[in-house]
């Protein structure tokens, strides 16, 4: 089968194109990098079939970056190249155009957002363009399928130009050129959009506007999701859930293994879907009545956030900050992610540049950044012990989010570099592309999320039973009661969370822990190592090596972390006092201690120029 | 007069003259649009050694401190007068 490979700048609507080829689902957002890894996909035209391969964004085929090369090695072993150019910035597009065309494949240039180009003022003579550059080209705008018929008609006529090379400044000269034959700007008046756009990047107004959304983000999720999930308990799981299970349960004669395992251990006589440990009880009501509600408001909060393009502008107002801790703005989007799900936030950090600030983001995110279903079980589990509980847990996390990047940038050699991003235009986001892109991440986490929920309360109901947690309570007493201040037992927690975080939370609750204990052991679980999912990724990303730095940095950090908070919580100062103070002292610390590595790049230019 | 990135005001327009970082620091620039000869224009930057945004046809470019200082840009004198702050 004939392999056809879409290549163009980022953010210029290649996923989007794909997906209305092929048919396929992939994720879609504004902003440059959503695609880090190429997807596969079929087109069946009337006379063939062929493989499309939806190459990550690159400017040129010359990388700088690691996703980059990736599209540059994918320009190679295809059969036809699909460059998808945006009509709106053709210049910085034929630039790419230009390297594709001297590589040995046929091309066809797809002129995408031609619609907006018109908006914007830019008129194109398509086929003046066609001629000059010797390929087809079809105007497409890709959202709502205009001209991707066309697109396919015409990919028999592809040409394989094999252009003779350019020098770097030869070609902007002559892509320069190029567009003056070919583009007309007629001059028009700024959109409300492009006013708000300049004013979100203004810090004056910027730094407002980013408090005001994350602000609501944090808001809305944590409020509709709590909302959401006490009417699912009350109505759906205790009024409608709960009687059929205890029937079950009588019909099991209320004990014995597979009951145990089924139903758990039933309190007072009755079922506690947070307590009875079973796989229909708490399985199902962790997944299903905690953590489905929060994470679909999360997910429908980021979707906006990602489509309207808003992102990159909150990265330019935190960069100066992200500096302090060895990271730039853009690493800014592997943590927002990173509270839906720590999976794709690792895979996004492939869009960061040097290993070093992907080691250092990689590691902050998988300590700090909970994910949306481990956060909605401290939510609804540390917050019945008060606000500030829960602020304590957020405090903690935010503490060693700090303080770890300080000290990581201080000891590890070299600098983080500045970013250079493209900010993209502002957009209303489509309420048919938000349904879509809400559904696959819905269905991805059921997904993926199920056999580790149900198989992790298996797997704890076997452990108990036969009696390793009260084995390995005993051996790691020293550290999970002395240090931490928790049960022997909880150390089963510490097990069960390498499957599931939010299994690990709700396990803390058969504990019969008091506040502070129930505090400790939310923190250490969030920290202390990542699940297996993350895991898996993030040995992929950064190496074996770079892991098991990540992870010893992790393990230490988590129990220190417990151990303090043992020392102080409620014994020394009380929890919204604690609260306020690490929040406070993690930003002087920032301040006074933070872009150690800063000075290194200005000095390594220096030396380059 | 040639300025540095940092030190355009927004909403001043000027030409890219050079690009002082070495060679991989010229191509990312180069790549992404900001380009030697390419005409560019201030948006804003964040104070305190923050990033600066700038214009260049149709799209906008976040680009670090540490990198905008390396940004050399040919302004225009009489360009003084435009709307800035």
């Amino acid at each position: 089968m004939r392999k056809i490979v879409l290549v163009g700048n980022p953010n210029v609507g290649k996923s989007v194109v794909f997906s209305n080829l092929t048919g396929s689902k992939v994720m879609i957002s504004n902003y440059a990098g959503t695609t880090v890894e190429f997807t596969q996909g079929k087109l069946n035209t009337e006379h063939e079939s062929f493989e499309v391969l939806d190459a990550p964004g690159t400017y040129s085929l010359t990388p700088t970056s690691k996703v980059e090369e990736v599209a540059s090695s994918l320009v190679d072993r295809a059969d036809i190249v699909i460059n998808v150019v945006d009509a709106t910035n053709l210049e910085r597009n034929l630039f790419l155009t230009t390297e594709v065309l001297e590589r040995s494949v046929p091309v066809i240039v797809a002129l995408n957002m031609i619609d907006e180009a018109g908006h914007k003022g830019v008129k194109i003579d398509v086929e003046e363009l066609e001629s000059l550059l010797g390929v087809p080209v079809i105007p497409t705008v890709a959202v709502s399928g205009e001209g991707l018929k066309d697109l396919v008609d015409a990919l028999p006529l592809a040409v394989n130009r094999k252009a003779a090379p350019l020098e770097i400044s030869d070609r902007w000269s002559y892509v320069g050129k190029l567009v003056g034959e070919v583009q007309e700007v007629v001059h028009r008046h700024h959109s409300w959009l492009e006013t708000l756009q300049d004013a979100s990047l203004k810090p004056l107004t910027g730094i407002p506007i980013a408090a005001v959304v994350l602000f609501l983000a944090f808001q809305f999720v944590i409020g509709i999701g709590e909302f959401v999930a006490e009417f699912l308990e009350e109505y759906i799981f205790e009024g409608l859930y709960e009687p059929l299970l205890i029937y079950l349960s009588r019909l099991m004669g209320e004990s014995g293994f597979l009951h145990d395992i089924l139903i758990g251990r039933l309190i007072d006589g009755e079922i506690e879907f947070e307590e009875s440990l079973g796989v229909l009880t708490t399985g199902v009501f962790v997944e299903l009545g905690i953590v489905l509600p929060f994470l679909t408001v999360f997910y429908l909060v980021l979707g906006f956030l990602e489509d309207s393009g808003y992102l990159p502008r909150l990265a330019v107002m935190v960069d100066r900050s992200m500096h302090r801790l060895g990271l730039h703005g853009y690493s800014i989007i592997p943590m927002v992610l990173g509270f839906g799900c720590n999976v794709p936030a690792a895979l996004a950090a492939r869009n960061l540049d040097s290993r070093r600030e992907r080691f250092i983001a990689c590691t902050l995110m998988a300590v700090a950044v909970p994910c949306m279903a481990q956060l909605a079980l401290i939510v609804g589990l540390v917050g019945r012990f008060g606000a500030a509980y829960l602020a304590v847990v957020f405090a903690s996390l935010f503490f060693i989010w700090v303080v770890l990047g300080l000290i990581i940038d201080r000891v590890m050699p070299g600098y983080t570099p500045s970013m250079v991003i493209e900010i993209p235009p502002y957009r209303l986001p489509s309420l048919k592309a938000q349904g879509k892109k809400l559904g696959m991440r819905i269905k991805g986490f059921l997904i993926h999320a199920t056999p580790y929920i149900l198989g992790g309360i298996l797997v704890v109901n076997i452990l108990y039973t036969v009696g390793i947690i009260d084995y390995l309570g005993i051996l790691f007493a020293p550290v999970i009661e002395g240090m931490l201040g928790l049960p022997g037992e909880a150390v089963s927690t510490l097990l069960i969370g390498f499957l599931r975080k939010d299994v690990a939370v709700a396990m803390l609750v058969p504990l019969g822990l008091d506040a502070r204990q129930f505090v400790i052991g939310a923190v250490v679980l969030a920290a202390y190592f990542p699940c297996a999912a993350t895991f898996t990724v993030l040995v992929k990303e950064m190496g074996v090596r770079d892991m098991v730095k990540s992870a010893l940095i992790m393990i230490a950090t988590a129990f220190s972390a417990g151990f303090i908070l043992n020392l102080l919580l409620d014994t020394i100062i009380p929890a919204a006092f604690l609260a306020i103070g690490l929040v406070s002292s993690a930003i002087i610390l920032a301040l006074a201690l933070g872009s150690t590595s800063d000075r290194r790049e200005l000095k390594d230019y220096d030396s380059a120029a | 007069m040639v300025v540095t990135l940092v030190e355009m005001k927004p909403g001043q327009s000027g030409i890219i003259s050079a690009l002082e970082g070495g060679a991989g620091f010229e191509a990312k620039l180069s790549h992404i649009g900001l380009h030697k000869g390419k005409k560019i224009k201030k948006v804003s930057s964040v104070f305190s050694r923050g990033p600066v945004t700038v214009s260049v046809d149709n799209f906008q470019v976040a680009v670090g401190y540490g990198k905008a200082i390396r940004i050399k840009v040919e302004v225009n004198n009489i360009e003084k007068n435009s709307p800035g702050r």
